[in-house]
């Protein structure tokens, strides 16, 4: 047997006396899909950030090839082979560049590249760096215009080749590289990560979804709370794996409890959401959760943001416990009833940190300050206690109301966020992807919260299948901006096995 | 910064319970040198300011009394009140670049107003101030309505302004017998009334510029940071799409903000113009450039990081001391800028070099 290309032995990192690692130990095997499984806070990305040459690690050894690897910058692990692509690919490139100035961005700033580059010699060496990996690119596209998928294969193209003159990399490291990527977008990344693994590439594989880890790992490494708490060899049993990272069983999972369906709170009829978009019917009853999943850019976004006043309604009709409904802004659409959380609660939801309005429990008493203040004056007791409730509610861990919404967990987030819109009674909830960055320990307790209020009707948007039916009632297909009908499973399901619709009707547009 | 350095970490800890130990009396010492170093950056302004106090007191106890005390604060007032607009605009993502010109040309209007229209002191202030929440709608119109950059759209309205101040006299300064364009005498002068906002002072001891920019710090501070108002203000500027998705009139908001920083120029140009009792069309030179240093100091202030109003406050009495302290030691008035820039400088420093590591 070969000796491991990369060997962790009790690593430790501590921040501010929190131990983030504590005595990690595994090794990945050259031409090996490892997959690092763990809660949000079970220190993967500190121990990305340490193999990556990010941070500097305070105790412990790793050996890489047989030499020992203690890398101090991101360029010195490039050097040594291991090549990181993070989980933003947003950042790779530059609006108004092509995709082969993104994938020349690194050589640029190399000090040894020629001073003078022709568009020829960029053009001819970004598809030599294409055609040393095995990634096909639009190379005169402009960046901005390159799909989510595109975006993450460049990322792996450029990490893959980001230091010719040192030796090719052996080990590439993916953070969460499907995060915004449609099923059918995410095989064609896991054909390429198949492919380059027959070369003898390793790569470990960091994600949340495992329907992509099983599609993908050789094995699953599990973290909790800093150290490996169990490893999986294929076929990896998902069930204990997610057990073993959470410290405790799984819940049953709430998806296909039929409950009783209250009246319909939103009917939506000959709905169209842009001018070549067909029309479509849709009713959510109260009590009911219903799921939209699709491929990304399909609508899903478009229809919750629709429906929340922020983009106008292209034709139709909606009303809402049977009035007439038309939102022209979230405002309007707040005051009727209907709530939403938007996609990436970063961008959609926080305040940034140091800025008034960080706190955990200003996260969540943003839209209800009118109703919270005496005379549009704040004294703050009213926003603690209603923080106090939701800590209690959604067991939100934090140190308190006052914490920094920033110090929380993904998953504690996205529990503010929430929390935020459960402060108040509502009609009609909306989440656009509420499971994003969320560890399953944390989406278990986010969907039993969903699903305990039934006075109200929700709609949430997701393009993972896994979570829709872990969470919904009922789901529904959205494709060029418009309901499908969902007789037939997803084709791209990757399970293989696809888990059988829950009972209720398949879709609204039979009646 | 000693307190900010860390100790070397040994990598092996060949018996696990003593390292531990160790590790937690290590933790709890970071933890309490941290506090310290925390307290000592957010009071670092006031310390600073504490130490200047003393510092020039000692050297020249003059500098002391009342009298130069109010004269400073009677000083940096209309920086002050231009600063708390500048730190308006900067809670909701944006930037004022009006205010030193609606300054200047408040001073010609109050001066065109009582001198040329004959108005008096109760016409003449809400004339001005309506005249400063115009430019600020204007600027609020450009920005919410045409989406024209925060930035540009304040310079081009500082330009448009420093030139229109000068149309209605054909470019010559107020003063009570000015010749019109048209050959006509003007026949008013400067009320007396008005000219008490900028002379006056309350018991003989506080002027009432300094009122007025106590007036101003108080109430502004409370909007900001006490009501609802404020909150939003500043969920606007910190995430737009976040305040607008939570249901805030974020438009409406940033319209607020550029209203109220033009009141304020216009409120600053009404001190100077009754302090002056002439409209000079040079005023207001370096007004713009001061309030905004003010309004940055103040991210030093309380380590807040973050516009405030009453570290824009402080921001400005802080420079003015500095500077009467410097004048009263003979120090030459072309060091004035030098001061004022180190002085920026070394706030800023503060505030994001060494303030950021613990966090």
């Amino acid at each position: 047997m070969t000796p491991p290309l990369l060997t962790i032995a009790n690593v430790t990192q501590s921040f501010e006396g929190t131990r983030a690692l504590d005595g990690a130990s595994f090794d990945i095997g050259r031409g090996e899909i490892v997959a690092l499984m763990g809660a949000n806070g079970a220190g993967k990305s500190t121990l990305v950030k340490i193999l990556s040459g990010v941070l500097l690690a305070d105790g412990g050894t790793i050996t890489l090839d047989g030499k020992a690897f203690r890398p101090r910058s991101p360029a010195e692990a490039g050097r040594a082979g291991i090549a990181t692509v993070h989980q933003s690919t947003d950042v790779v490139g530059i609006p108004g560049l092509t995709v082969a100035d993104a994938l020349m961005l690194g050589r640029f700033a190399d000090r040894n590249s020629p001073f003078f580059l022709s568009r020829k010699t960029v053009r001819r060496e970004a598809q030599a760096m294409l055609d040393a990996v095995g990634i096909a690119l639009p190379l005169e596209r402009d960046f901005a215009d390159l799909p989510a998928a595109d975006r993450q294969l460049l990322a792996i193209a450029r990490a893959l080749s980001a230091h010719p003159q040192a030796e090719p990399p052996h080990l590439l490291i993916l953070d969460e590289p499907t995060a915004s990527l449609s099923a059918a977008e995410s095989r064609r990344l896991f054909t390429i990560l198949l492919r380059l693994r027959q070369d003898g590439l390793a790569v470990l594989y960091i994600s949340h979804r495992t329907a992509d880890l099983a599609a993908l790992a050789d094995r699953a490494i599990v973290l909790r709370n800093g150290a490996v708490a169990g490893a999986f060899a294929r076929p990896i049993d998902f069930s204990r794996a997610i057990e073993t990272m959470i410290g405790r069983p799984l819940a049953p999972p709430s998806a296909g409890l039929v409950r009783p369906r209250g009246v319909a709170v939103l009917e939506a009829r000959q709905l169209r959401l842009g001018p070549d978009a067909a029309p479509f019917d849709l009713t959510v009853h109260a009590g009911e959760v219903v799921a939209v999943t699709g491929v990304l850019g399909g609508g899903k976004s478009r229809l919750l943001s629709t429906l929340f006043g922020v983009h106008p309604l292209c034709a139709g009709t909606i009303h809402l416990d049977g009035r007439s409904y038309r939102p022209r802004s979230p405002a309007q659409a707040i005051a009727a009833g209907v709530v939403m959380a938007g996609e990436d609660r970063h961008r959609s939801s926080l305040m940034p940190p140091d800025w008034p309005g960080h706190a955990l429990k200003s996260t969540i008493s943003l839209p209800h300050l009118a109703a919270w203040s005496y005379a549009g004056f704040l004294f703050g007791g009213r926003e603690r206690r209603e923080a106090e409730t939701a800590m209690a509610r959604l067991s939100i861990k934090a140190s308190g109301p006052d914490a920094s919404i920033w110090s929380l967990s993904g998953g504690n987030q996205q529990k503010a966020v929430l929390a935020r819109w459960d402060a108040a009674p509502s009609r009609l909830l909306m989440l656009d992807e509420p499971f994003q960055g969320v560890d399953v320990g944390a989406r278990a307790e986010i969907i039993a919260a969903i699903r305990a209020r039934t006075n109200r009707a929700t709609l949430i948007a997701t393009s993972d299948r896994e979570e829709a039916e872990a969470v919904a009632d009922r789901i529904l297909v959205i494709d060029q901006h418009s309901l499908m009908a969902d007789d037939h499973p997803h084709p791209a399901d990757l399970q293989g096995t696809p888990a059988p619709l829950p009972e209720g009707r398949p879709h609204d547009r039979a009646h | 910064m000693t307190a900010l350095t860390d100790d070397p970490i040994p990598v092996t800890r060949p018996v696990k319970e003593t390292a531990e130990r160790q590790d937690a009396a290590r933790r709890g010492g970071v933890a309490r040198r941290a506090d310290i170093a925390a307290g000592l950056r957010a009071s670092a302004v006031f310390l600073l300011l504490a130490a200047l106090l003393a510092g020039f007191t000692i050297a020249e106890p003059a500098f002391a009394n009342v009298g130069n005390l109010m004269s400073i604060l009677q000083g940096v007032s209309v920086v002050a009140i231009l600063g708390a607009g500048v730190t308006l605009t900067l809670a909701v993502g944006g930037f004022d670049l009006s205010i030193g010109a609606v300054a200047a040309s408040s001073v010609m209007a109050a001066s065109y107003a009582m001198i040329v229209l004959q108005l008096d002191v109760f016409a003449t202030v809400p004339l001005v101030l309506a005249f400063g929440a115009a430019v600020g709608l204007v600027n609020a119109l450009l920005i919410v309505r045409l989406k024209v950059p925060d930035l540009l759209a304040t310079l081009a309205m500082m330009f448009l302004l420093s030139g229109l101040q000068l149309l209605p006299t054909a470019g010559r300064s107020i003063s009570a017998g000015l010749v019109l364009p048209d050959g006509a005498k003007a026949m008013g002068v400067y009320d007396g009334r008005f000219l008490l906002i900028g002379r006056y002072s309350l018991s003989g001891v506080v002027p009432v510029s300094v009122v007025l920019m106590a007036v101003v710090a108080v109430s502004l501070s409370v909007l900001t940071e006490r009501t609802r108002i404020g909150r939003l203000l500043f969920a606007t500027g910190g995430n737009e799409v976040a305040a607008r998705l939570a249901g805030a009139p974020t438009l409406r908001l940033k319209t607020l903000a550029y209203v109220l920083s033009g009141m304020l120029a216009a409120l600053g140009g009404i001190i100077i113009a009754a302090r002056v009792g002439r409209g000079d069309v040079s005023s207001g030179g370096s007004l713009l450039m001061d309030a905004v240093a003010a309004a940055l100091i103040g991210f030093a202030v309380l380590n807040l990081r973050r516009p405030n109003v009453l570290g824009t406050i402080v921001g400005a009495v802080f420079v003015g001391v500095l500077l009467n302290g410097l004048t009263m030691l003979n120090a030459p008035y072309y060091t004035q800028d030098f001061v004022k820039g180190a002085v920026l400088v070394g706030a800023l420093a503060l505030t994001y070099g060494l303030g950021r590591r613990t966090r």
